[in-house]
């Protein structure tokens, strides 16, 4: 048994099963209406911030740089995206996924070309011209022809469906926390850690750096492409600075560092300013209010560095159970004598 | 045995100050080199230039017979040289185990997409190299560490996780920079049998800054003494001893010579 669940083959099929069982569940409340209509809808902006998060956890969590631009790549994707599906007429299903690796695609050389001279700084100094790259990104958009300018593109077909988003999530999740567990994850975790031992233990720091800035400017492409076929507008005011703190305020609350608390503060945070709707003027004021009440209780975020894995925690479960039994088995075993 | 590093005639400017100026050295595979002299002698720069952490203004070094003007750190650490800092650089929040799994990262090959998908070639060269740290580990009595933060370790066990890390990056050329800083007299001379130790099992050539001076005239063949960004004395430890500059550089002149 012990052995059983410490086996990878056993581990994939645990995580796939959970995978598709958690598909399955959510399949059902939609379908019998548990979830009502809107609450379905809300699924996705879910999906997307979860992409969104874990993306820019990459850079701001396991690089341990301040990135401030993500929007801007997200609206670069988007565009992509939506120009791309607005072109070719194929049927949803093939479109979507195409329209999605083009955004994910030309986000990612966007993030390319950006981090090569950005990544050169470091701390505030990254923080500002991130910044300054997403707004310059913003205003391009605002005054080009082609992408409609401050009318923005209008008629994307809404194709972006609960189940395409789950997708998505799952394989950005999925690559990210591969990505992680390898030679590379590790020479990115060690320049957040050390840069300059980094380098002296052989890791070509720039090359991680960029590596990771265009993989999660990539990701924030993807999220894009789902954002402009979700809502079927795509408004360059929509990426301003607010959003990419937005992203950031998610990632911050849930962990630097952690895919499972970017997860589970991108629900929690999507979630929050619909459930308090009588209050949507206050949204930002309740964001700043728990992330000061974050920073004060636990200045790691909600998670920390703590990642989620299925196996372990049953593992751990089982062991606990047994733990149990086992005491009980003692204790009958000193009445009968 | 064959020279494994050659530096002849390195300098560097920083602006108007001379901080190393015509530093010859042939190190030969497995020897142990001590360079020591007084607080702000340039020591500590010339692992920086053997690193490429600087680059010089002056000179030239070769390693195992590559020239390395102009190269990365990363790239030199691949042609065989490796370090640990004076002040501890662990990955701190990083386990012991991924500490030394990071510097064999080039050791390994295989790519992003083939991580990204755990392809066997993943499985098979993570399986290697866990068990290669694990072996290297068990040669400095860590293993049992080997899943704990390294930042939470002992003062002793960190300073020999930093060696130990060096050493998974295969060097041929060792450079310690004051390893004894903050070790008391019995961990010094613990410490003194693993440097003897790695020199005998791994067959590197060291070179080591101190100030302990217990600690290198008890290991060092050749010692190498700078002052002000030059060579001052070089020798065995007995002649170092005795030589009249040295004492003057860490002791200042007598003062009969002076008229005050």
């Amino acid at each position: 048994m012990q052995t059983l669940l410490k086996s990878t083959p056993f581990r994939y099929a645990l995580n796939a099963s959970a995978i598709i069982g958690l598909y399955a569940v959510i399949m059902l409340l939609i379908k019998t209406g548990i979830l009502n209509r809107y609450q379905a809808l809300m699924l996705i902006p879910i999906g997307f911030n979860i992409i969104l998060a874990a993306s820019l956890n990459l850079t701001a969590g396991f690089l341990g740089q301040l990135p401030l631009g993500h929007a801007g790549f997200m609206s670069v994707g988007g565009y992509a995206a939506a120009l791309f599906s607005m072109s070719a007429a194929l049927p949803t299903n093939v479109e979507l996924p195409l329209a999605l690796a083009i955004g994910g695609v030309v986000a990612a050389a966007f993030g390319l070309v950006i981090g090569l001279p950005a990544l050169r700084l470091k701390g505030d100094y990254l923080a500002i011209i991130t910044l300054g790259f997403g707004e310059i990104i913003r205003v391009i958009i605002l005054n080009l022809k082609f992408t409609g300018g401050a009318y923005g593109l209008k008629g994307i077909g809404r194709q972006t469906t609960v189940t395409w988003v789950y997708i998505c999530v799952v394989i950005t999740l999925f690559i990210i926390s591969t990505l992680m567990r390898s030679r590379h994850g590790r020479a990115i975790l060690s320049i957040r850690e050390d840069e300059i031992a980094a380098e002296a233990s052989g890791i070509p720091t720039t090359y991680y750096k960029v590596l990771a800035f265009t993989v999660s400017a990539g990701f924030a492409g993807v999220a894009g492409g789902l954002y402009a076929h979700y809502l079927s507008i795509m408004d360059p005011s929509s990426f301003g600075f607010m959003r990419s703190a937005e992203i950031l305020v998610i990632v911050v609350l849930g962990g630097l560092g952690s895919i499972f608390g970017s997860v589970v503060s991108a629900i929690a945070l999507t979630i929050l300013p619909e459930a308090l709707r009588g209050f949507a003027d206050y949204r930002m004021v309740i964001y700043s209010v728990l992330l000061v009440g974050v920073m004060i209780f636990k200045p790691s975020g909600l998670c920390g560095r703590y990642e989620f894995s299925l196996g372990d925690s049953i593992d751990g479960l089982c062991s606990r159970i047994r733990g149990i039994f086992s005491r009980k088995g003692g204790v009958s075993d000193g009445g009968d004598s | 045995m064959a020279v494994i590093l050659d530096v002849s005639k390195l300098g560097i400017n920083f602006g108007g100050l001379q901080a190393l100026d015509d530093f010859n050295i042939q190190v030969h595979g497995g020897e142990i080199v001590g360079l020591i002299g007084p607080n702000g002698a340039g020591k500590t720069t010339v692992f920086n230039l053997l690193t490429n952490v600087y680059h010089p203004s002056r000179g030239g070094i070769s390693l195992t017979g590559r020239n390395t003007l102009g190269k990365r750190t990363h790239e030199v650490t691949g042609y065989g040289i490796a370090r640990t800092f004076q002040n501890i650089r662990l990955f701190k929040s990083l386990s012991v185990m991924d500490n030394v799994m990071i510097a064999l990262h080039n050791s390994m090959s295989y790519s992003l997409p083939e991580a990204c998908l755990r392809l066997p070639k993943y499985w098979r060269q993570e399986a290697e190299a866990r068990k290669f740290s694990r072996e290297l580990l068990a040669v400095f009595d860590m293993e049992d560490m080997a899943d704990s933060p390294a930042g939470s370790l002992p003062y002793g066990a960190q300073r020999r996780l930093e060696i130990v890390r060096a050493l998974a990056t295969n060097p041929k050329v060792l450079l310690l920079d004051e390893p004894a800083a903050g070790m008391n007299p019995s961990e010094t001379a613990e410490l003194m049998r693993t440097i003897h130790d790695v020199r005998d099992k791994f067959g590197v050539a060291i070179i080591l800054i101190e100030h302990d001076m217990s600690l290198v005239m008890g290991i060092c063949e050749r010692i190498i003494v700078l002052n002000y960004g030059l060579i001052i004395a070089q020798g065995t430890p007995d002649e170092i001893r005795d030589n009249p500059l040295v004492v003057e550089a860490y002791l200042g002149q007598q003062r009969g010579d002076s008229p005050c």
